[in-house]
């Protein structure tokens, strides 16, 4: 359903959000823009794939304790469980992109400045799919 | 100065009153006309801030309403822009009337809204931003205005008590409102009592989806002289700015923000760019207002708003709340209508609802909630996709 986003890889290592670069001014866009280099100032039309940095730090995060609408998917037979939003600058791209957190992430867990990083992961499940998505995740501390 | 003036102003009171958007644009219609003393056949223009919430009609709400209030054979409009609807509307009024094209419009927005969170249209869309963020990331409206409340508290050290502060100081001001939706005080504790829906805010916090309309009879000055009113209100700005890029801050329905590797952002910020286009038409400043109208969609935007509209400087807008400034008796009183945490979100009635109160607050007319000789008002409203609005009345 968004074809290209994202690396199509398992390997949690190599995983990366996929954007477009614009070839005459560098402007980066996420989600990609293929058509039109959106910088008022530029006359660019030639867009290619680059992949985003993995790592980045914790701009804002939240998380939702309530069911949202379609077209969310969720089961609403099974009780609600919360998930984790967060807010994420990327210091090269000089942007910030949103994404859910990794499965057992809270808000307990995270603050404003920490490091994440972009893992695959999974949106939902039905009969026989698996959609799959990005998520963030705090990066271990390196000992 | 380029001038309209306000000849009539009207609300439907806003709640759950599970009926079309069209009674409740009429009935608004209806007392801003009686309020103005015209008669419907003698609007020329008629423009309808357009709802995507009631199926076919509210899309062209300008013809549905010039419909159910009778067929006359005005010129009619109608005006989609989302929470900045009612602002497009006044705008698109006040061209036709300083460009000549009609000298008495009548300007409607109503709406009735589904309970719950706010959703997008049905269907598979993958090319719409707004069907994509609730597909990949359950992103409701409050998800986005958590990550901006808790940003604020990383930044200025904001509370969560201060975002309570402002949810009781609009609610006493829209216990003092007939047409607001919730009429009662709210104490502090009744706030964090209430349930976390989107970290920190609790549902307290953000604002309800609601019921309701609101209608301005706006003309030239020179048929409000001729009309006998000759000091009336007066529109003397629309600020109706798009961001420019790279647009920074991450805004509903986006999934990330313009990255900023090819041109720096722009100084001042979209939402600061907003307020400063409106006080450059209006030559006046901060300074100037008697009181403001800010779409108050959580509590903690509210304070927000205080700093882009130039009310305090940056990170200083939780310290302007707790000295009482912005509260009913204070230096500038903000959302003195009870704002939308007492009204609730009937989206192309707001912003209209907005200039209503700058309406009555500027005659003199408000009643126990009054700001005692209050002579410039300011709104500011903010749209899906990154447009914003501000209007100026003066008297």
């Amino acid at each position: 359903m968004v074809a290209g986003w994202f690396t199509d890889t398992e390997d949690e290592e190599g995983f990366r959000l996929l954007g477009t670069r614009c070839g005459a001014c560098s402007a980066v866009f996420f989600p990609r823009e293929d058509s039109l280099c959106r910088n008022p100032a530029c006359a660019g039309d030639a867009l290619t794939e680059v992949p985003l940095s993995k790592r980045g730090r914790v701009w804002s995060y939240t998380d939702g304790r309530y069911r949202p609408p379609a077209p969310y998917v969720s089961d609403p037979e099974a009780p609600w469980e919360p998930y984790t939003l967060l807010a994420v600058e990327l210091e090269a791209e000089r942007m910030v992109v949103l994404g859910q957190a990794a499965p057992g992430v809270t808000v307990a867990d995270l603050s404003v400045g920490v490091e994440v990083e972009v893992v695959p992961g999974i949106l939902s499940e039905d009969t026989g799919t698996s959609w799959t998505t990005w998520h963030w995740r705090p990066v271990e501390e390196e000992r | 100065m380029n001038e309209v003036a306000v000849l009539g102003a009207g609300m439907h009171p806003w709640g759950k009153w599970g009926r079309s958007f069209i009674g409740y644009g009429t009935a608004a219609a209806g007392a801003a006309l009686a309020d103005a003393g015209i008669d419907w056949p003698d609007v020329r223009s008629v423009v309808g801030a357009g709802t995507l919430r009631c199926g076919y009609p509210g899309h062209v709400a300008g013809a549905a309403f010039a419909q159910a209030l009778g067929w006359q054979g005005a010129r009619v409009t109608s005006v989609y822009a989302a929470c900045a609807s009612g602002a497009q509307a006044i705008d698109t009024a006040r061209a036709q009337i300083l460009a000549g094209i009609a000298e008495v419009v009548l300007v409607v927005g109503a709406d009735s809204a589904p309970k719950g969170f706010f959703a997008p249209a049905g269907g598979d869309r993958p090319d719409d931003p707004d069907w994509l963020r609730f597909r990949l990331l359950g992103a409701t409206n409050p998800a986005y205005f958590a990550l901006y409340a808790r940003r604020r508290m990383a930044l200025h050290g904001d509370t969560t008590d201060d975002f309570a502060r402002v949810k009781v100081k609009n609610a006493a001001a829209g216990a003092l409102n007939p047409y607001a939706r919730y009429r009662t005080a709210v104490s502090a504790g009744q706030v964090a009592a209430s349930p976390v829906v989107a970290d920190p805010l609790r549902l307290l916090d953000v604002c309800a989806t609601s019921d309701g309309g609101a209608a301005l009879v706006l003309s030239s000055m020179e048929y409000a002289r001729r009309h006998g009113a000759g000091d009336p209100v007066r529109i003397r700005a629309v600020s109706t700015v798009t961001p420019v890029y790279p647009a920074s801050g991450p805004g509903l329905p986006d999934i990330a923000t313009d990255s900023a590797v090819a041109v720096d952002p722009p100084a001042p910020g979209f939402r600061e760019s907003i307020a400063r286009a409106a006080y450059e038409e209006a030559a006046l400043g901060p300074e100037d207002l008697s009181l403001a109208e800010v779409y108050d969609l959580s509590t903690a935007m509210e304070l927000q708003w205080y700093e882009d509209l130039g009310l305090c400087r940056p990170g200083e807008g939780a310290g302007l709340l707790r000295a009482g400034a912005t509260a009913l008796g204070g230096r500038i009183p903000v959302n003195t209508s009870g704002g939308l945490a007492s009204f609730g979100e009937a989206v192309p009635a707001q912003a209209i609802a907005q200039v209503c109160e700058l309406t009555w607050q500027l005659r003199g007319t408000a009643g126990a909630r009054q700001v005692p000789g209050a002579r410039a008002g300011m709104t500011a409203n903010q749209g899906l996709f990154g447009h914003g609005s501000a209007v100026v009345a003066v008297r």
